[in-house]
């Protein structure tokens, strides 16, 4: 990891890693603003030419969108708004390497959608590669660039949502209209199938969609295959 | 700046905070007041009675030897317990995830808990003086000695706390002994009622531990010279005092680090998650 063991990891090593922890109750009668302040000041000794360490705590409050609540106490946020202060202390040190563990478990569908906003932003703005673990396939899908699937304790594969879903042939569905009638098919090969069927049919297939397995079938599919009883959790990530 | 200075700087500041924080909610400060004001009243309820073969109150004794009695109750107790509290909550795992942290967290909880033995033992006194007569709080010596026991106070007390604070694996677990070991070592003591009429091997067992000469030393700076004859072998035994509080401080200091260290390697997200879940549950 960042070429060191973890196991041997230095503190200055630890300053370039960032983890966003399931927060509590620690640090309750803390305010918002003054616990980042404090965190942000262990790392301000490892700055290098290119990253300036802590980052600044209002531009960070504002990128978590907590300007609002900088000076509530953490015992009184909401529980989305607290997530977002766990990703902020995690990101304080401005890492290179960042990693969230289920960060969106217990989520509610617009905390779960702004959530994911802040990760796309953090990673498409800051030069940072996240590893994130989570069970929620569509999660991995809209977020991570890489997508390793853990199950039993293995890697049983490695590659973007659209690689694996390649690596599985078959998984695609075409379905089309004839003469008003409807037709499904599961070929192995969907475009050349969709060729071969105009080529036979030509103006007369209407309604044509083609869709390519989703990442939840492509799990599926990867663990059945594995064989192995109980799937352990899906690890993505992103640069 | 140097990473160390920085964590040590980070953790003053932290140690500040935390005892403002305490200082501005309304449980703590009850707390505070609640442990202040029930020493007050134990002493106030002794101040007619006199201590044995003295023309002297045990009220105003048992204030001053009750001085020693906070720091353990501070030092050791309140230490400890908050370690255990920030284990089990994850405030350490948040300590240990970040550079030099976990120094960071410990010289703020030595603010923090060093700043609540002088609050208490301020205003414990203000309030004695009002209340009591015979205290010698105008000799300038007083407060010298009041000062170096004090200080040597925390030093001996305060890495005990940290290393009980990591054996006990939650705080339900820890509640009963720390009320056991304030008990217990404030009747061994000599707090409430002079030493020296306590069978002898119990004088013996209760000289062992810092509480008796945090007592002893308090009494020394506070309480007149003519009631040392209450004392063993007739004397204020600064020079023991001393040597038995710089050997607890150093056993400590050289225990903490290694048995914290030991404690902060256990530490990881799914300790804490099932400790949170455990709590949850009420198990």
């Amino acid at each position: 990891m960042l070429g060191v063991d973890p196991a041997h990891g230095g503190e200055a090593w630890r300053a370039r890693t960032g983890v966003v922890l399931q927060s509590w109750r620690d640090h309750a009668k803390w305010q918002v603003r003054e616990l980042l302040a404090q965190q942000g000041r262990y790392y301000a000794p490892y700055s290098t030419v290119g990253i300036t360490r802590p980052w600044d705590v209002d531009d960070l409050l504002e990128s978590v969108g907590l300007t609002k609540h900088a000076r509530k106490r953490v015992s009184d946020l909401s529980g989305g708004q607290r997530r977002r202060l766990d990703v902020a202390i995690g990101i304080v040190g401005r890492p290179e390497l960042l990693f969230l563990d289920e960060p969106t478990t217990g989520f509610d569908p617009e905390a779960r959608r702004e959530f994911h906003d802040l990760v796309r932003g953090l990673a498409d703005r800051e030069d940072v590669t996240i590893l994130l673990t989570t069970h929620d396939l569509n999660e991995a899908e809209r977020l991570a660039d890489r997508i390793l699937i853990l199950t039993g304790g293995t890697i049983i594969a490695d590659g973007s949502a659209d690689e694996l879903a390649r690596t599985l042939p078959g998984q695609s569905e075409v379905r089309w209209t004839r003469d008003g009638q409807p037709f499904t098919r599961s070929p192995e090969n969907a475009t050349a199938f969709v060729r071969e069927l105009f080529q036979e049919h030509g103006e007369a297939i209407e309604d044509l969609e083609v869709r390519r397995a989703s990442l939840e079938d492509t799990y599926m599919a990867m663990v059945h295959q594995a064989e192995r009883r109980t799937p352990r959790g899906l690890a993505a990530v992103t640069a | 700046m140097n990473p160390t200075v920085m964590a040590l700087r980070a953790g003053l500041s932290r140690g500040w905070i935390e005892l403002r924080q305490s200082l501005t909610t309304q449980s703590d400060l009850f707390g505070l007041a609640f442990r202040i004001g029930a020493v007050l009243v134990v002493v106030i309820w002794t101040r007619g009675t006199h201590l044995p073969g003295m023309d002297f109150s045990l009220g105003t004794s048992t204030l001053v030897s009750v001085l020693g009695l906070n720091l353990v109750m501070y030092g050791v107790v309140t230490m400890g317990d908050l370690l255990v509290v920030e284990r089990e909550d994850g405030t350490l795992l948040r300590a240990k995830a970040t550079p030099n942290g976990m120094l960071g967290y410990l010289v703020g909880k030595v603010v923090s808990t060093a700043g609540q033995v002088l609050l208490a033992v301020v205003i414990t006194l203000f309030i004695g003086a009002f209340l009591f007569t015979g205290l010698t709080i105008g000799h300038p010596g007083s407060w010298l000695t009041l000062i170096w026991v004090l200080v040597l106070g925390l030093l001996a007390t305060l890495p005990a706390g940290a290393v009980l604070g990591s054996l006990f694996p939650s705080q339900r677990s820890a509640g009963p002994w720390w009320l056991l070991l304030l008990g217990g070592l404030s009747a061994i003591s000599g707090i409430f009622y002079p030493i020296t009429h306590l069978p002898v091997f119990l004088q013996y067992i209760g000289q062992v531990f810092p509480m008796y000469w945090l007592g002893l030393g308090m009494r020394s700076a506070l309480l007149p010279n003519s009631l040392v004859v209450l004392e063993i072998g007739h004397s204020w035994r600064h020079l023991a005092t001393f040597g038995v509080l710089a050997t607890w401080s150093v056993v400590g200091l050289v225990l903490a680090p290694v048995v914290l260290r030991r404690m902060a390697r256990r530490e990881s997200g799914s300790t804490v998650a099932t400790r949170r879940e455990k709590v949850l549950r009420g198990t």
